[in-house]
């Protein structure tokens, strides 16, 4: 295995005795001496702050940007405005998800945020796509850093740490604000279904940032989490992962994030095959190759479940109705918030709404589920 | 690293103690396993009656990141399982050697246990870890 990619917080997460595990090619904090349950609770009730400069930091300029993005991915670019934000997914032409993606406009440019895992493949996609244009593509991921501050108390948080009133920024905007006097780019939004901020720094700065915030939330007790609070936040959100509910095979209309497709759109890549989903009502995903690589095949769509039965669903494991297998589980936790175990998963869709019973299998055993509202868990800190 | 042993118990390579009162056998895992683990967020434990067999996984206990087999330290049959891990697993985590044993059983031979690591050894053995 080559040498795993370190953030500039590597010396600091060993210092704080971090457990450390391998992601998308990188060597990130799992976890902290609090743990990962601590530090989820924390999140929660107050507020938690990640590294995630592992995260790909893409930089999009050139008179035909907004054009080329208009291509490239699913959702509408023109619709957002300057310090706007926007959710999209990078489509094969097949339809499936080669990524999921966050794209943030700036007067001048534009800033993409992609997984970790898929930077390098998403980039050579890109380039290879530009064809003569006047646009300019840089992985700008090593020159930065990133930290998110999430949970209730996060604006008070970066308001004291930047000596600055509590601001009130609207959701999903990014803006040019110094942090602890450090220049930066600071997002609202983020990946814990809680209120809180992504912000971007030289990377050369960050550890200075990174403490000056732990000490201004010290009075609230924040605490740095790692990826395993991070990916139980996001899967009690029932927010998306790369690997497990979306990939290749998964087209957006079955993993329910229709939202982020602007079919409106003249074109883009994937349009066609996307078309011919809707309109069969079908789903991308294993099953017979069919001339070209191209679906319908079973229809399929993604549900959150919580269990009836004590039990800590897997990715892979099988969900059956009766004697028959229905689908896999994609994500499975024992939820902190609603103390209670659960997950998401794909199903067939007359099993997909709210009541239905399911069963997982678990170490050779079914276990019962109920299929659940997305998400599992709600925060009442989020209006929206 | 410090961690927690009991010097009245015995110990398995894979981390697993069992402690011997009065002809009946405490078992459950040591201090190392649940640092090891993180935090446990539920144990899955047999029937009282169940027949144990020294080095055979009996439980399984999931942490939040993965699921691990647990392996009797004796051969012998479950009396009694400790009902409190069902809902609160990080009994675990809190305490290995107290309130979060996980079951208790009549051993076939309480001989056995001579085989095991006393705390001395299993001391020595986490040093060479």
């Amino acid at each position: 295995m080559s040498a795993a990619l370190t953030t500039p917080l590597h010396a600091w997460h060993a210092a704080a005795g971090a457990r450390m595990t391998e992601f998308g090619g990188w060597d990130m904090p799992l976890q902290y001496a609090a743990g990962p349950l601590e530090e989820h609770r924390r999140v929660r009730g107050s507020c938690g702050l990640f590294d995630i400069s592992h995260m790909g930091r893409v930089r999009l300029q050139g008179r035909d940007a907004t054009d080329f993005l208009q291509e490239i991915q699913s959702s509408d670019a023109r619709r957002v405005p300057v310090h706007g934000a926007q959710y999209g997914l990078l489509c094969a032409p097949s339809g499936g998800i080669l990524d999921d993606l966050f794209l943030y406009r700036l007067p001048d440019r534009w800033l993409l945020v992609v997984n970790a895992s898929n930077r390098a493949r998403d980039l050579d996609w890109m380039r290879s796509r530009i064809r003569g244009r006047d646009v300019v593509l840089e992985d700008v991921s090593a020159q930065s850093g990133m930290a998110a501050l999430q949970g209730p108390a996060s604006a008070a948080v970066l308001a004291r740490a930047s000596g600055m009133e509590k601001a009130s920024l609207p959701y999903h905007t990014i803006h040019d604000l110094p942090v602890a006097g450090i220049p930066a780019h600071v997002i609202v939004g983020g990946y814990t279904g809680e209120p809180g901020f992504e912000i971007l720094l030289p990377a050369g700065r960050l550890e200075e940032a990174w403490e000056r915030i732990l000490a201004a939330g010290e009075a609230v007790g924040i605490l740095p989490c790692g990826l395993s609070a991070r990916d139980t936040l996001r899967a009690e959100a029932c927010l998306p992962l790369y690997g497990h509910e979306i990939d290749e095979r998964t087209d957006p209309f079955s993993a329910g994030l229709g939202f982020a497709v602007a079919m409106d759109k003249p074109s883009f890549i994937g349009r066609e095959s996307l078309e011919r989903i809707l309109r069969s009502a079908g789903s991308l995903g294993p099953g017979p190759d069919i001339e070209g690589g191209v679906q319908p095949r079973t229809p399929r769509r993604l549900a959150a479940f919580r269990m009836a039965d004590p039990g800590v669903p897997r990715q892979g494991y099988a969900i059956r109705d009766g004697d028959r297998e229905i689908g896999r589980v994609t994500t499975g936790l024992f939820s902190p918030s609603t103390e209670g175990y659960g997950g998401m998963g794909y199903v067939e869709p007359a099993s997909a709404p709210a009541g239905s019973r399911i069963e997982v299998v678990i170490r050779d055993a079914r276990k019962e589920a109920r299929v659940v509202r997305r998400p599992l868990f709600r925060s009442p800190h989020l209006s929206r | 690293m410090g961690y927690l042993i009991d010097e009245k118990a015995r110990y398995t390579k894979t981390h697993e103690w069992v402690r011997l009162e009065g002809g009946e056998a405490t078992v459950g895992i040591s201090d190392y396993a649940q640092h090891g683990l993180s935090d446990v967020v539920f144990v899955e434990l047999p029937a009282a009656g169940s027949a144990l067999r020294k080095a055979k996984a009996f439980a399984t206990v999931e942490s939040v990141k993965a699921a691990e087999e647990v392996f009797s330290p004796i051969t012998g049959t479950v009396t009694v399982v400790n009902a409190e891990l069902s809902k609160s697993p990080e009994l675990l985590n809190k305490a290995p050697f107290g309130a979060g044993w996980m079951l208790r059983a009549k051993p076939a031979d309480a001989a056995e246990l001579e085989s095991l690591m006393d705390a001395k050894a299993y001391a020595a053995y986490l040093e060479s870890l």
